[in-house]
């Protein structure tokens, strides 16, 4: 069955935005996705993995490596030399479930050869399928705190750095994190919540035509899945030649100094710690510059994007909740009178 | 009497449409509705048929037993459910079934058992499942003595095409239901398909339910537990043949009636609809089959009473947790969807407005308490090692090989030519210690004569220990008593947004129940204690008890039930400190002696005071 497709997805307008930068430009270092149940979120990472044209890969490659430009700390592509084969395969979405172990997620010495073959051998573990994917991460916030650490820093370097169990290995471990959670349920530490590039919230949408036309579509995919599909086909073709281009575009970007002014104008008037914000918030816009084709960075893009770059990185009196989109919205208008 | 259960599912399964027993007629359902008189329903009124809860005496904060609906008519809607479910266990997601162990919810499994496909796969998830065995991996004792990897299909595979029961399913570990709850999404387990349906055996008791997530996905939730085996034998009742008048617009009928009902996942609406295209069997979607479908997968759902139109009286309050408060009013139904509506509020479970008062639906709230309870140990610092199962924690390759070294030259001599021979019995896994997180329970005097200021204070203070909390992960409940009884404000926690709506809508006055409080905060601590947790209970009091566990007044009774609620605390090893913030203070301290906690004199101790206080204390 096909997965449903990332152009009929309804409202959530903000969600899609932000899975689209971090699909152009996976540094800015994953999307934090806050709100209710049954909003679509799972539905969008998987339509959005799906769109994207399948990448080749290395055979036999456990990091899946672009066989053009092997990753260089990958442990495989190293240890061979000469043309190496290449396969096409679609784009990883790896789920990582709630209690999954270190070891599942990191990787581990490989029982099976240590016990039979006496060989010591890694075997990699979701961080190394996840590399040039997506990991996604459902309940984010009832994770453990040291495995969510954990992926935060590997998301942010692109290696994953095993030292356990006598093995001493780094591999490449590039993916776009995508955590999602609930809340009321309990929440992510400060401390982590910052080290996430975007953070979005969605709501079940509140009025009957929107809501009915999430359920039509739904209901129209799953009687056909095929014919919903190829019916989706030339608008999910629109989407991915987007985000193909905004790729290529990005390396040459420009982002003028006014833009970046802006940008620290908007973090001191938000009183944001450290610099992660403004330089999220720039690439960011430069990301979004790039979706939109344009030629440069502008106050507009950084406008459109600031509220999820920030909003969770607004120091704050844990109880006091005016609202960090509410407060980001009010710093919007001051910097941009 | 009818035959067993199977007979009862004989038939057709494809053919549901004629020999329905269970709709029951908008008329005969609108008369007890009505007769409550629209939006000001009592939670008495409305439980209806059910004597003993007619006569308002019902104890607050007990719940009542299961579905009030006459179970005569819960079981037809039960076993249609079933018939839909072995149709497409996948498709439906599955049920949701609230029993206790006993022959109704055994013939309700045999009938679902029956109605299946004969060769479709059943299995039983037992409750401490691994994950190898659950998703598939390497068959260990296999492995280890044929020298090489002998991997085995998971749970999840066998069950392809099938269904999955899963008894205890209240118990469930979060980390379990993650991994069901992304197979039912993607049909897959470990890139092998896993198209199964799943039945979730509700044994829960009071506050514990199944993990949401995964119930929002199951297309049913059956509550049996009012339901006796007499029930079962409701002769089936000779249905409308009429499939009723074709519906224009099905999917936006369902989602009008999710709306008015308070459905906010839209899961519901969406599993909705394909029970009605079940059930409709061919175009055009009839009125029937909504309604049907209505009744089995959005009356469960239902999180406020749908009111009817003439009614002016604002709408019933809202849960805390319901994500409809502050939405308009739903959209005007029109004539037909009204019709619609008043077949489905019969089959809403009747102590929904009493659960709503109460303070939260069941399916819910309830997981506040149980999630993020510590999975077991598989994090902290290592202290040894122990034999074990390296998939179930981590191994301990140097204990290992310790182990498995004494017995190379024999094991050897059996002409073995691996170089290092190491068996089942060989292996070490590390035993770790976790840091135990702390949850405070706040028991708070919420009296008149605890002065309405303290109330401010005590919320200041818990507030303030929540923000500390919130950083070193530990918990907070908040327990209040005022007038005649106690309630649980804030079940454990560590979300600030509940906490924050919690302590905002506390109200003050009344009498000093003192003693039903030391009850009520004993009973959460030793819920904490039961999910892993280390309970700290900090009481607010005057000590001046007026109020009787009985809810009548009398100083001398209530202060010496009061005085007995905290010996019990003591007998329970529970570790208390008992802040005085009366002027006098001698009430106080005889409660704190008997409870053998920590006594604090604080008059005049503001917010800030209060949470220096009780960090000093614990």
């Amino acid at each position: 069955m096909p997965t449903f497709p990332f152009s009929a997805i309804v409202a959530q307008d903000e969600m899609r935005q932000a899975l689209l930068i971090a699909a152009v430009d996976p540094s800015i270092g994953g999307v934090l996705v806050f709100g209710d149940r049954g909003t679509g979120k799972s539905t969008a990472i998987r339509a959005l993995a799906a769109l994207l044209p399948p990448m080749r890969a290395v055979v036999g490659c456990p990091y899946n490596c672009d066989p053009d430009s092997p990753a260089e700390s990958c442990p495989h592509c190293a240890s061979t030399s000469g043309p190496r084969k290449s396969h096409k395969k679609p784009v990883p979405v790896v789920d990582l479930p709630l209690g999954a172990t270190e070891d599942r997620v990191v990787g581990t010495l490989d029982l099976e050869r240590a016990l039979g073959a006496g060989v010591k051998a890694f075997e990699p573990g979701l961080l190394a399928r996840a590399n040039r994917g997506f990991l996604y991460i459902d309940e984010v916030n009832l994770l453990e705190d040291h495995l969510v650490d954990l992926l935060l820093d590997v998301a942010a370097s692109g290696v994953n750095t095993v030292e356990r169990e006598g093995l001493s290995l780094r591999h490449p471990a590039k993916f776009v994190l995508v955590g999602s959670g609930n809340p009321e349920e309990g929440e992510l530490r400060p401390q982590l919540l910052d080290r996430f590039g975007l953070a979005c919230e969605v709501t079940t949408p509140r009025d009957i035509a929107t809501r009915i036309a999430v359920v039509r579509a739904r209901d129209a995919y799953e009687r056909d899945p095929e014919g919903f599909c190829t019916a989706r086909a030339r608008d999910e073709a629109a989407i991915r030649k987007k985000i193909l281009l905004a790729r290529e575009r990005l390396p040459g970007l420009a982002v003028p100094d006014s833009a970046l002014e802006r940008a620290a104008q908007l973090c001191l008037a938000l009183g944001t710690d450290g610099l992660r914000g403004e330089l999220t918030l720039m690439r960011t816009a430069r990301a979004l510059a790039a979706l939109d084709g344009a030629e440069a960075v502008t106050d507009d893009h950084i406008r459109r994007v600031a509220p999820a770059a920030l909003r969770h990185r607004l120091r704050r009196n844990p109880l006091d909740e005016s609202g960090s989109t509410a407060r980001v919205e009010r710093a919007l208008a001051e910097v941009f009178s | 009497m009818t035959g067993p259960a199977p007979l009862t599912f004989g038939g057709n399964p494809a053919r549901t449409s004629e020999d329905e027993a269970g709709v029951p007629s908008p008329v005969r359902e609108r008369g007890s509705v009505a007769a409550s008189g629209g939006r000001s329903i009592s939670p008495a009124a409305f439980a209806g048929e059910r004597g003993e809860l007619s006569n308002g005496d019902v104890p607050q904060g007990k719940r009542a037993p299961g579905n009030t609906e006459a179970p005569r008519k819960i079981w037809p809607d039960a076993l249609r459910a079933a018939r839909l479910l072995a149709t497409d266990p996948h498709g439906f997601g599955g049920a949701v079934l609230r029993a206790g162990p006993g022959p109704v919810r055994d013939r309700w499994l045999d009938g679902l058992r029956a109605a299946l496909p004969p060769g479709t796969p059943w299995r039983r998830l037992p409750p401490g499942i691994g994950d190898d065995s659950l998703l598939g991996g390497l068959d260990l004792a296999a492995t280890l003595a044929a020298g090489r990897p002998v991997a085995r299909a998971g749970l999840l595979a066998e069950a392809d095409g099938g269904l999955i029961v899963m008894p205890m399913a209240e118990r469930l570990p979060p980390g379990i239901a993650a991994r069901l709850a992304a197979a039912l999404d993607t049909g897959t387990a470990s890139e092998s398909p896993a198209r199964f349906g799943l039945v979730l055996l509700d044994e829960g008791e009071g506050d514990e339910t199944v993990a949401e997530a995964l119930a929002d996905r199951l297309a049913f939730r059956i509550d049996l537990s009012g339901v006796g085996i007499a029930d079962c034998d409701t002769p089936a009742v000779a249905a409308d043949t009429d499939p009723g008048a074709p519906e224009l617009d099905p999917l936006g009928t369902l989602c009008r009636l999710a709306e008015a009902l308070g459905v906010a996942s839209l899961r519901g609406p969406i599993l909705a609809a394909r029970v009605a295209r079940a059930l409709a069997a061919e175009e055009p979607v009839g009125t029937d089959a909504i309604t049907a479908a209505a009744r089995l997968v959005l009356a469960p759902r239902a999180m406020r009473l749908p009111t009817p139109e003439e009614a002016e009286a604002p709408p019933p309050p809202s849960t805390e947790d319901g994500p409809t408060e502050d939405t308009t009013d739903p959209a005007p139904l029109d004539a037909a969807e009204d019709r619609v509506l008043e077949a489905v509020r019969a089959a809403i479970p009747a102590n929904l407005l009493d659960q709503l008062l109460a303070g939260g639906v069941r399916l819910a709230t309830a997981k506040a308490g149980r999630v993020g309870q510590p999975a077991a140990a598989r994090t902290g610092r290592p202290i040894g090692s122990r034999r074990g199962d390296p998939r179930r924690g981590r191994l301990d390759l140097l204990a290992t090989l310790r182990a498995a070294a004494p017995w190379q030259a024999l094991r050897r001599a059996e002409g073995e030519t691996r170089p290092i021979v190491v068996r089942r019995d060989d292996l070490r896994i590390r035993i770790l210690r976790q840091r135990t997180e702390t949850t405070t329970v706040f028991c708070v005097d919420a009296s008149g004569s605890a002065a309405l200021e303290r109330l401010a204070e005590a919320k200041g203070a818990v507030e303030l220990l929540l923000a500390e909390a919130y950083v070193r992960r530990d918990r907070v409940a908040l327990v209040a008593f005022r007038g005649s009884t106690a309630e649980l404000v804030l079940p454990p926690t560590r979300s600030l947004t509940r906490a924050k709506r919690g302590l905002s809508g506390l109200p003050g006055g009344g009498g000093t129940p003192l003693a039903a409080g030391i009850d009520a905060a004993l009973s959460v601590a030793l819920g904490v204690r039961r999910s892993g947790s280390r309970p700290v209970i900090v009481l607010l009091t005057d000590g001046r008890a007026n109020v009787a566990r009985s809810g009548e007044g009398g100083r001398a009774r209530a202060g010496a039930e009061a005085l007995q609620a905290a010996r019990a605390l003591r007998t329970a090893g529970l570790p208390a400190l008992v802040i005085d913030t009366g002027a006098r203070g001698e009430g106080a301290r005889a409660v704190a002696d008997a409870m053998a906690a920590r006594y604090l004199a604080l008059p005049r101790a503001d917010a800030g005071l209060l949470s220096v206080a009780v960090r000093a204390a614990l």
